[in-house]
């Protein structure tokens, strides 16, 4: 890295490699339960993100979406879904629909990608978190992949909590965040989301005895 | 009293047949109010606009604009003598209609009378305003208000599913024909975004955009009008729908799809091309053809109706390519007779059209059956409707002294002028088109035979038909208006042609009244006096005189004895109701004749059978050839898509993230 980079941007662009790292770890987890604790840490990792971003630049609401982060995505959602998992009694084990390998050499093919399309991007914004949009839309694009590999429920609905992590990195790298009312917004629908589908676990297990998404396919109509 | 504009008259009659409508609402269950009061109230507004239709022929057009529609496009009106022809049918014929539904109707039918009154209201107004509608937005408006709310009155008996059906496969005909009238309004705008009729009549179209627009309106009003091959609704819907319904529909609506042709063709896209009157007459002719061979074969009274209205239309479509082969050749004298040809067949057919769906609704009443194989000898218990009927089978047969046959007279003394068409080979390949209309009529006269015979002459053919029952006043009193607008229309031609006449003279520049007004009222002689001319008083006067001198010789000179007998027992003692000649019986020559154009399927008894039985069902090509491979299409490729959706969420998602991935890769700033 260069030296010229201050000491502010090396610490976010660290937090973002760790967001990273913590996405392909999160690709490669068969646990459900560490599956869970690996988004907490995502979520961790992007509060501290936010909260460096913050301090740095003075932006005053960026401490309230850090704190948000924090309360949602590190406490609160990481409860649930380990309230969740308890009450069903969900096997330890996750399947994958591609071994694992196989994902994550896609995974590298989609940072590669990811990188390549925010490039001209990043040239032209101007912020000090400007390095790690491309980082951003990698933990996106991840997390997506992980909603498409995993064939159970609750993998899914963590890839898909991911993919908003990927999101709100996104915004404040390259604009110091949202404006505070869609924040909250979109913090609310992610609780609501993880309600709902919480409920609907307890339904899609017991009309299939089990919580593999296969079986939705019997709803097809032929 | 107030000086109203005939158009704001009529735009009152509009509301007031929605105010009608409404009405109908508050009580939706009550048989007595909606009928004896609502209907008949309906039918007060019909005279309005009738009379006020009549008065305001010959006048200047009147515009309107009203500022109800979307913001900056507001309905524009216009009332000019070819709305006025079209609202002068719209104003009488359904007096008749609306009196005859008022004693129709019965309890516990279908939808609730409140409901139906909305519906069959709605229906007249939108009606009238596709007449008066001078601009695209308005005329799409009324137009598809008219098609839902005949579409509801069509399957009014929707517990049935073979009426869900007819009315599904009407709906969907009349949104394609929808679609190609609002493409053809598009062309016509000439690309200038102005959707008034003005607008269109200023723009200058290519030949090859006005023939492109014509065409479309072709396709357009011809779905509605029931042209070959968009007719498949046509037999469909009539039976399914009440008898009244299948009147309005058969009588009037039809002929706003006439009316949206000539006003497309004559008016609205400019000078028209020679070949557009021919592809209109060879569409025409097919569909003259089509209609009264399948009519003829057909043994449900309605559906045999429902053929004829199709001849009907073919046979108006010859005129209107007739009338656009002479104009463009700038013939204006024949293109007005044709013309005139044309407007008169519509007003005949709609008053005699109306008059025998009628008729059957009061057979079908009386009897429960709607199959002609189990009528016969109505004219025993159901005189009334016996008499009234035979009007409209003449007319529609065409034979003098009735409507049909002034029309048809002058669509075959238009074609006896098309030797002289300035084209190689136009002027021999027309006078053959002449024939064949002959002989579509002659066909026509079969199938009237036919539906006559069998429903009211003869024997009964069914035990329970002793207890059929005449209609009641309000039916006596609607059919008998609708047969004394075809007895007025055939023994007064000249009188109405020189009233009509402003129509003809708005299109063509030119018209029959002067001709006319040089010979009597009594006299109509379209080209001159020494060529042909019709009287029809002496007609009526010389068939009566016979009849009734036949009957007082036979009485008087011949022996006297009157002698009662079984009818059409050719002098067997031993015939019975069920040996006299059957629906399919009297048919049967015309399907061994013709039977290459019709798709039959026939069950013989055999000489072993312990219950021996004979059917025959005769289906329309063109649901083989034409609607069932492309309904098979439609289905190859939802089958396509069906692939896609494989039902798997991950494959779901793949979707969204491919989708994603190749955006990301395209869009690159």
């Amino acid at each position: 890295m260069n030296a010229a980079i201050p000491f502010s941007a090396q610490l976010i662009n660290l937090f973002a490699s760790v967001i990273l790292l913590l996405a392909f770890a999160m690709l490669a987890q068969r646990r459900v339960m560490a599956l869970v604790n690996l988004f907490a840490l995502q979520g961790l990792t992007l509060c501290l993100s936010t909260l460096v971003v913050a301090v740095t630049t003075g932006q005053t609401h960026l401490y309230w979406s850090a704190g948000l982060t924090l309360l949602l995505k590190a406490l609160l959602l990481p409860w649930i879904l380990h309230r969740l998992i308890r009450r069903l009694q969900v096997k330890w084990e996750v399947e994958s629909l591609i071994n694992i390998p196989a994902t994550m050499l896609v995974g590298i093919a989609l940072v590669i990608i990811a990188f390549n399309v925010t490039q001209p991007i990043s040239e032209l914004s101007s912020t000090i978190s400007r390095g790690t949009l491309g980082i951003a839309l990698a933990s996106v694009m991840l997390a997506f992949l992980m909603m498409i590999t995993r064939t159970k429920a609750i993998p899914q609905v963590v890839g898909f909590l991911a993919m908003e992590n990927g999101l709100f990195l996104a915004a404040t790298s390259a604009t110091y965040g949202m404006p505070m009312v869609v924040e909250l917004g979109i913090a609310l629908d992610v609780l609501i989301g993880v309600i709902i589908l919480g409920v609907f676990f307890f339904q899609i297990r017991d009309q299939f005895d089990s919580l593999d998404i296969r079986h939705m396919e019997k709803l097809k109509d032929n | 009293m107030l000086s109203l504009l005939p158009i704001d008259t009529l735009l009152i009659a509009a509301c007031a047949w929605l105010a009608i409508g409404l009405l109908g609402l508050v009580a939706p269950r009550n048989l007595r109010f909606i009928s004896k009061t609502l209907f008949p109230l309906g039918a007060l507004v019909g005279v309005l606009v009738g009379l006020v239709a009549l008065g305001s022929l010959g006048e200047a057009p009147e515009t309107a604009v009203l500022v109800i529609g979307l913001p900056d496009l507001p309905f524009h009106l216009r009332l000019d003598n070819l709305s006025a022809v079209f609202a002068l049918l719209l104003g009488f014929v359904p007096v008749g209609i609306s009196i005859y539904a008022a004693g129709y109707f019965r309890k516990g039918e279908g939808t609730a009378p409140g409901v139906l009154c909305l519906e069959y209201h709605v229906f007249l107004a939108s009606m009238l305003l596709v007449l008066l509608a001078d601009d695209a937005y308005a005329f799409m408006v009324a137009w598809e208000s008219m098609a839902l709310s005949s579409f509801f009155l069509v399957t009014t008996n929707h517990q049935h599913a073979e009426i869900r059906r007819a009315g599904f496969l009407y709906l969907l005909i009349a949104h394609v024909g929808a679609i190609s009238i609002l493409l053809s309004f598009g062309v016509m705008t000439g690309g200038a975004g102005d959707y008034t009729f003005a607008g269109m009549r200023a723009q200058q179209l290519s030949p090859f955009w006005a023939s492109a627009a014509f065409l479309l309106a072709l396709v357009g009003f011809g779905a509605k009008a029931g042209l070959v091959p968009l007719h498949v609704w046509l037999p469909e819907a009539h039976p399914a729908a009440p008898s009244p319904v299948s009147a309005m529909m058969s009588g009037v609506m039809l002929k706003t799809a006439i009316y949206g042709l000539l006003r497309v063709s004559f008016d609205l896209v400019g000078t028209p091309l020679w070949w557009w009157g021919v592809v209109a007459l060879a569409v025409g002719l097919v569909t003259a053809l089509f209609g009264v061979l399948y009519s003829t074969v057909q043994s449900d009274m309605k559906r045999l109706l429902a053929y004829s209205s199709i001849e009907n239309i073919g046979l108006i479509a010859v005129g209107i390519g007739l009338t656009l082969i002479f104009h463009a050749y700038r013939m204006e004298a024949l293109a007005a007779l044709a013309m005139t040809a044309v407007l008169y067949h519509c007003l005949a057919h709609s008053a005699f059209k109306s008059l025998l769906f009628l008729c059957t609704g009061s057979v079908l009443h009386a009897t429960k059956e709607r199959s002609l194989g189990k009528l016969g000898g109505l004219i025993h218990r159901m005189p009334w409707v016996a008499w009234l009927a035979l009007a409209g089978v003449i007319a529609s047969v065409g034979l003098p002294p009735l409507s049909g046959f002034v029309s048809e007279w002058m669509l075959l003394q238009a074609f006896l002028f098309s030797p002289g068409l300035p084209h190689p080979w136009l002027n021999m390949v027309v006078p053959v088109a002449a024939a064949l209309v002959v002989f579509v009529a002659a066909l026509a006269g079969f199938a009237m035979v036919k539906f006559y015979g069998i429903i009211f002459l003869g024997q009964m053919r069914e035990p329970g038909l002793k207890d059929a029952h005449d209609a009641g006043p309000w039916e006596k009193f609607g059919l008998a208006w609708l047969a004394l607008i075809t007895l007025l229309l055939g023994i007064l031609p000249s009188t109405v042609i020189s009233r009509i006449d402003a129509a003809t003279r708005q299109l063509l520049g030119t018209g029959l009244a002067d001709k006319l007004h040089e010979q009597g009222w009594w006299m109509l002689a379209p080209m001159s006096p020494e060529r042909a001319s019709y009287e029809p008083l002496i007609f009526l006067v010389t068939i009566a005189a016979t009849l009734l001198l036949g009957r007082w010789l036979v009485r008087h000179l011949y022996h006297g004895r009157v002698r009662r007998t079984a009818a059409w027992d050719c002098g067997y003692w031993f015939q019975g109701p069920r040996a006299q000649d059957t629906a399919e019986g009297f048919s049967q020559p015309i399907r061994r004749i013709f039977e290459p154009m019709f798709r039959m399927e026939r069950h013989f008894p055999t000489a072993r059978d312990s219950k021996p039985y004979y059917s025959v069902k005769v289906e329309d090509h063109f649901w083989h050839w034409l609607y069932l491979p492309v309904a098979r299409l439609v289905n190859a490729i939802s089958g396509l898509v069906t692939a896609v959706q494989g039902g798997r969420i991950a494959i779901y998602l793949l979707y969204s993230f491919i989708t994603l991935l190749i955006l990301l890769l395209v869009a690159r700033p």
